[in-house]
């Protein structure tokens, strides 16, 4: 059931992508789908009444939950943003040479 | 766990507005909702460290996208594609969801991970690494080429943010450059 909802999210910035027309909107697709891909990470490494995976002195009981996905995600988040701003650079020269976001309009190559 | 299904419905009904709404800034501030939702999300699964980052890189998205649709046509009144299109891909969303609820069937069930290869790092990860943090010990030692590769990428892209916005070298001989921005 959770997994479901990270899906709805993910498909709801797939429609985004697949539908609209403006460049940031696109954009703006991309990061929710991100979103959803880290939650649902993190997810599959939550175990029920475990503790954040961090130990503290002389600590025995080791009911953590999953440190793998988190260290994957935590490489993922800044990987993502680097992308979003490589993304929103190549609009804005877009944007300065057609002065439209409108990617139906942007057909003509020029110079 | 009631906590983590309202954030979850929080993010879904951030990211359909984020979608739907018609100016462009309220938009990036919707889907700014939706990250920082995220980061709070990540501190009820017990993930504190990707909360920390979740906020800080969710801020500087926030800064740039900001910073990308200010000054510019805030409002686009066509905004949509065309109907067979809509159509189209909605067909194709409900095909994907489909499959994914078969897929999701053969996953572990939800707070009972597998934990294959984590046992072993929970279980000496501190006796090898000396780090009581295990993500840091996992993402600096255990799996160090990863964060190096990350950074790789990250350095990368800061160029080619770099090579796309200068505005020097591109200029003709007899061009004046306003710098607008």
């Amino acid at each position: 059931m959770v997994y479901f909802l990270c899906f709805i999210i993910f498909s709801i910035g797939l429609y985004c992508i697949l539908v609209k027309r403006n460049l940031i909107k696109i954009i703006i697709g991309l990061i929710i789908i991100e979103y959803s891909v880290n939650l649902v990470f993190i997810l599959f490494g939550y175990r029920f009444a475990g503790r954040a995976p961090i130990l503290a002195a002389g600590q025995t009981i080791k009911n953590m939950v999953d440190p793998l996905p988190q260290a994957l995600v935590l490489t993922a988040i800044v990987i993502g943003l680097a992308t979003t701003a490589l993304l929103i650079a190549i609009a804005m020269r877009i944007y300065d040479r057609y002065k439209t976001f409108d990617i139906t309009e942007i057909r003509r190559l020029k110079g | 766990m009631i906590g983590l299904y309202l954030i979850l419905l929080f993010m879904i009904a951030a990211s359909y507005i984020a979608v739907q709404i018609k100016d462009l800034l309220s938009s990036v501030v919707a889907v700014g909702a939706a990250g920082l939702a995220l980061s709070v999300a990540f501190l009820i699964l017990k993930a504190p460290d990707l909360a920390i980052t979740q906020l800080a890189v969710e801020i500087v998205c926030l800064v740039i996208l900001i910073k990308a649709t200010v000054k510019r046509d805030t409002v686009s009144t066509k905004d949509m594609r065309g109907f067979i299109t809509t159509i189209v891909s909605l067909i194709f969303i409900g095909t994907f969801l489909f499959f994914a609820y078969l897929a999701l069937k053969e996953l572990p069930k939800f707070g009972e991970p597998l934990m294959r290869v984590a046992q072993n790092y929970i279980q000496t990860g501190q006796a090898k690494t000396g780090a009581s943090n295990l993500v840091s010990s996992v993402i600096l030692d255990f799996r160090a080429y990863d964060t190096l590769g990350e950074a790789t990428v990250l350095f990368t892209a800061v160029i080619g943010v770099l090579a796309v916005l200068r505005r020097i070298g591109r200029k003709k001989k007899d061009e004046v450059i306003k710098e607008n921005d």
